[in-house]
């Protein structure tokens, strides 16, 4: 029979999450809602400084006058934030020098995700961070690391190890009164990761964190912080998926890149989180704050794969405040069923020589509603500034979406600005020239969903990339081969 | 006192001027109490926020102009097209002048709103399509609600307009500052053509703010083709409202040249309800210091197999700031939809900005979407060329300038208006430059 796009339209419609499980490890879990208590209690917990606990407090106040942003294109009930248990933790506590402490049941769940910390270990040399809900449990080739001098530890051990390298940068480019969601995590973090290159120092291996939310209830604030000192070089890699749940999960995570003089970071991001089912129920709502900043000659790279969540807010951005910087930003955004992604990235010019590049690609199938939200703004100072953004979409069927709101404010006269957008479906000629080639229908589809994101796919590292294609054949199942 | 409470407490001098016994004045009604809700639009709307009135709006407004001042047609010539024969409806301080106007019944109606919202056969025009297809917004609202004079024009179907018509409202300057809220309302008929041009000119320096709402119903096949100049004076400002409905095989298209005034802000609606639609929005803006031109587009595909085309230029000098925000709904119904939208822009100075937001929206998976925005400088390679071979840097630049608006200036279709823009420009960037475009 033949394969046509009415049954591929049916088959993502019944498509169900293939993640979807839940690890039943004991936690520790606070009471639902949030006071200054509550902060209060988060950082004792965490055994933080006074200064710590100072500068939660004061993003608690500054958050609890704050509102809900509601211009994004996206529609939702909001989350009830007093209903929501601020801090959970896997009870045993994980000072772990082996593997074979890890509880057996964490083993399984990674080994369900198909994250083989041994074979990571052995065969992809890439050093894992897990977090699992809030906590670390496991940290690998710490001790590889150790010996270049890169520090790569939960941030709650920053906080009491280098206490001097977190209070000089934390908030330093998401400041706690940024938005409501950077302010909530400001306050609330449980823990993330921190990331420090020294000055010179190429990091030998790609750094890597995996994030779950495992807790029913629980809403996750990760905060990620990675300092590239002058001259230094690193590719981070995060991932996540999450169990199958009814109620629906709040993500609100920070993730700040300070790259100093010369230095490079390159930020890769594989979103899978459970996307709610066919009928738009459950589903993970991801409000994220990402940012770099990046002075003389540096460069900082987003790229990311969002093919998770129900609802996506998320701008990663660059600020170009030193000469010659660079700031590029790659993604590819599939939305299914009823999921609704606003999405896309900032780019401030305010050095002189600076060069930004986005590359955006949307695919909407099922009903959902897929946006690309971005501002490149050229201040007054920022002579030769260069920028060139390229937003296409590729609609599936005729009852989802996509959306472009595109901002762009030029202040100096040598800019250089170019913006492009095309939407497009998968064209019938095309289908027929691959049919006619021998090619099915399904694997023609695949072939050109492939084609139109791989600009982006490319820009991922090796062994994210594998892992990037098997999301997108998840989430668009039957069309990628 | 404010201008919005001044404007709030004229409405009853206002209402004892007009006939309140009418349908007409229920909608201005409905249409006061939407702005004494809504008040003026502020930067915190999305819709204003690279756009602030704040300026314009602490002039004290004389709000019903009342002198009579009288115009002699010598001085005021040269603001008309007036190489060509056409139909004219001018009026000089929101007061229809028959003296420099030329109208018509014969045929069509080429005439005053006054006379129709007043009149008894023009009822059932006024009932089909007036304030119809407005939105309901702050200053279209405003605009309704003290909507009395503009120009009306109906043309019946399968019909030809001999020659085209001009709109032109002068202000004289007589009052200190002066606010006008001038309505048009425009009706082609099935498989009829017209061409318009419209102007807005002040003759003195004294402040002029104008409110317009114009209203288009381009019936099924027909044929509009509208021409907006503005070249006012540095101390007018104009919020120019207008709204396009097409029915099928109707191709409507509207030129703004944007190269006066103080703060003016374009308001352009299209909405396509039928199949085969064509719209087209074009526009040059080339502007110097402190002035501010935004173009606000819209363009809503409806139904399927449409088309719609903007192209808009800018050049922007000294501190003069520029925005553009174009917008296009695909509707899922509207399928084969080709949607294409262009904004380029130069910046020729260290103080100017331009503030760009091209939006697509688009519900329908068979359609092909593209917009394209860039902002950018002359080619130093290029000028460099000319002057080797003897041309000036003025007259160089000045012919790249022509090159880069020419993709808009060429789709100009009566020759006379393409050549009064062409000397407008070539006056603007100080240039003699003797060739026909």
């Amino acid at each position: 029979m033949k394969y046509t796009e009415d049954d591929l339209r049916e088959e993502l419609k019944t498509k169900e999450y293939e993640y979807g499980f839940y690890t039943d490890i004991e936690s520790e879990t606070f009471a639902k809602g949030l006071n200054e208590d509550v902060v209060r209690a988060i950082s004792k917990k965490k055994n933080e400084p006074q200064w710590m606990t100072e500068w939660r407090l004061e993003a608690f106040r500054v958050w609890s006058k704050m509102e809900e942003p509601e211009w994004a294109n996206v529609t939702y009930k909001k989350p009830e934030f007093q209903e929501i248990a601020y801090y959970s933790a896997p009870k045993q506590k994980p000072k772990l020098d082996s593997l074979d402490e890890v509880d057996p049941d964490l083993l399984e769940t990674f080994k369900k995700l198909g994250i083989s910390i041994d074979e990571q270990k052995k065969l992809a040399n890439v050093a894992v961070d897990i977090v699992m809900d809030s906590v670390s449990v496991a940290t690998t080739f710490k001790k590889t690391l150790a010996e270049k001098g890169i520090i790569f530890m939960p941030i709650s051990e920053a906080i009491q190890e280098h206490p001097e390298l977190v209070k000089k940068y934390i908030g330093s480019v998401v400041p706690t009164t940024d938005n409501f969601y950077a302010a909530l995590n400001s306050a609330v973090f449980s823990d993330g990761s921190f990331c420090y290159i020294p000055k010179g120092v190429r990091c030998p291996m790609e750094l890597s964190t995996y994030f779950r939310i495992n807790e029913g209830g629980t809403g996750q604030f990760e905060r990620t912080l990675v300092v590239a000192d002058k001259g230094s070089y690193v590719s981070y890699l995060e991932g996540c998926t999450a169990p199958q749940r009814d109620e629906n999960q709040l993500h609100a995570a920070v993730v700040e890149l300070i790259a100093l003089d010369d230095a490079e970071i390159k930020y890769s991001t594989v979103q899978n989180w459970f996307p709610g089912d066919a009928e738009g129920k459950g589903g993970v709502y991801n409000f994220v704050t990402k940012r770099g900043l990046c002075e003389n000659n540096a460069k900082i790279s987003w790229t990311q794969v969002e093919t998770g969540s129900a609802i996506t807010w998320k701008y990663p951005s660059c600020v170009l405040k030193g000469n010659n910087s660079v700031g590029e930003f790659y993604s590819i955004a599939v939305t299914n069923n009823y999921q609704q992604a606003d999405t896309g990235t900032k780019m401030i010019h305010l050095g002189k020589n600076t060069k930004s590049t986005i590359i955006s690609k949307g695919i909407s199938a099922g009903k959902s509603q897929n946006s690309y939200r971005g501002l490149v703004q050229i201040n007054s100072r920022a002579e030769n500034a260069r920028n060139f953004s390229q937003c296409d979409s590729l609609l599936m069927g005729n009852e989802c979406g996509a959306h472009t709101f595109p901002y762009i404010e030029a202040k100096n006269k040598s800019a250089q600005i170019e913006h492009e957008a095309t939407t497009s479906k998968i064209g019938e000629d095309q289908l027929f020239y691959c049919n006619q080639r021998g090619i099915d229908t399904e694997k023609a589809i695949a072939l050109i969903v492939n084609g139109f994101s791989k600009e982006v796919l490319n820009k991922l590292p090796m062994e994210f990339a594998v892992e990037a294609q098997k999301l997108l054949e998840i989430s668009l199942e039957g069309s990628v081969g | 006192m404010e201008l919005k409470d001044k404007l709030l407490s004229s409405y009853v001098a206002f209402e004892n001027r007009v006939n309140t016994n009418s349908d007409v004045h229920e909608i201005r009604s409905e249409a006061f109490e939407k702005f004494e809700e809504l008040g003026f639009p502020t930067r915190n709307l999305e819709a204003w926020k690279y756009t602030s009135l704040n300026s314009v709006l602490k002039q004290d407004y004389s709000l019903f102009p009342n002198k009579i001042a009288a115009i002699e047609l010598a001085d005021v010539k040269q603001f008309f097209i007036h190489e060509i024969d056409s139909y004219k409806v001018v009026f000089i301080d929101g007061k229809y002048s028959s003296f420099l106007s030329q109208t018509t019944h014969e045929n069509y109606d080429v005439c005053l709103m006054s006379a129709a919202l007043n009149k008894e056969k023009y009822k059932p025009v006024i009932e089909k399509y007036f304030n119809k297809i407005a939105k309901q917004d702050n200053l279209t609202s405003l605009n309704t609600a003290f909507a009395t004079e503009g120009a009306y024009i109906n043309i019946p179907k399968n019909t030809e307009v001999q020659k085209p018509i001009q709109i032109i409202n002068f202000t004289t300057g007589s009052e200190t500052a002066t606010m006008l809220q001038p309505r048009n309302l425009i009706v082609v008929g099935e498989n009829s053509q017209v061409q318009i041009i419209e102007r807005h000119q002040s003759l003195t320096s004294n402040p002029v703010l104008t409110n317009i709402v114009t209203e288009i119903f381009a019936d099924k096949a027909s044929n509009v083709d509208y021409y907006k100049i503005q070249n006012d004076e540095i101390t007018a400002s104009l919020v120019d409202n207008s709204y396009i409905e097409q029915q099928s095989n109707s191709v409507v298209s509207v030129h703004t040249f944007s190269f006066g005034g103080n703060i003016t802000r374009n308001n352009l609606n299209f909405y396509q309800k039928g199949e085969h639609i064509d719209s087209i929005l074009k526009g040059i803006t080339i502007i110097e210091g402190k002035q501010h031109v935004d173009h606000h587009t819209l363009v809503h595909h409806i139904e399927p197999n449409c088309e719609s085309h903007q192209d808009y230029k800018g050049i922007f000098n000294e501190r003069s700031t520029g925005v553009f925000n174009g917008k296009v709904i695909v509707e899922k119904e509207a399928q084969k939809t080709n949607a294409y939208q262009q904004n380029n822009n130069v910046l020729v100075s260290d103080r100017a900005t331009i503030n760009a937001k091209p939006q697509l929206e688009i519900f329908a998976d068979d359609v092909k979407c593209s917009h394209g925005c860039t902002i950018g400088q002359l080619d130093d390679d290029a000028l460099f060329y000319m002057q080797q071979r003897g041309i000036p840097q003025k007259e160089g630049k000045a012919l790249l300038m022509f090159a880069f608006a020419n993709t808009v200036l060429e789709s100009v279709k009566i020759p006379e208006v393409k050549q009064r823009i062409t000397k407008i420009i070539a006056n603007k960037l100080g240039v003699n430059i003797g060739f026909d475009l």
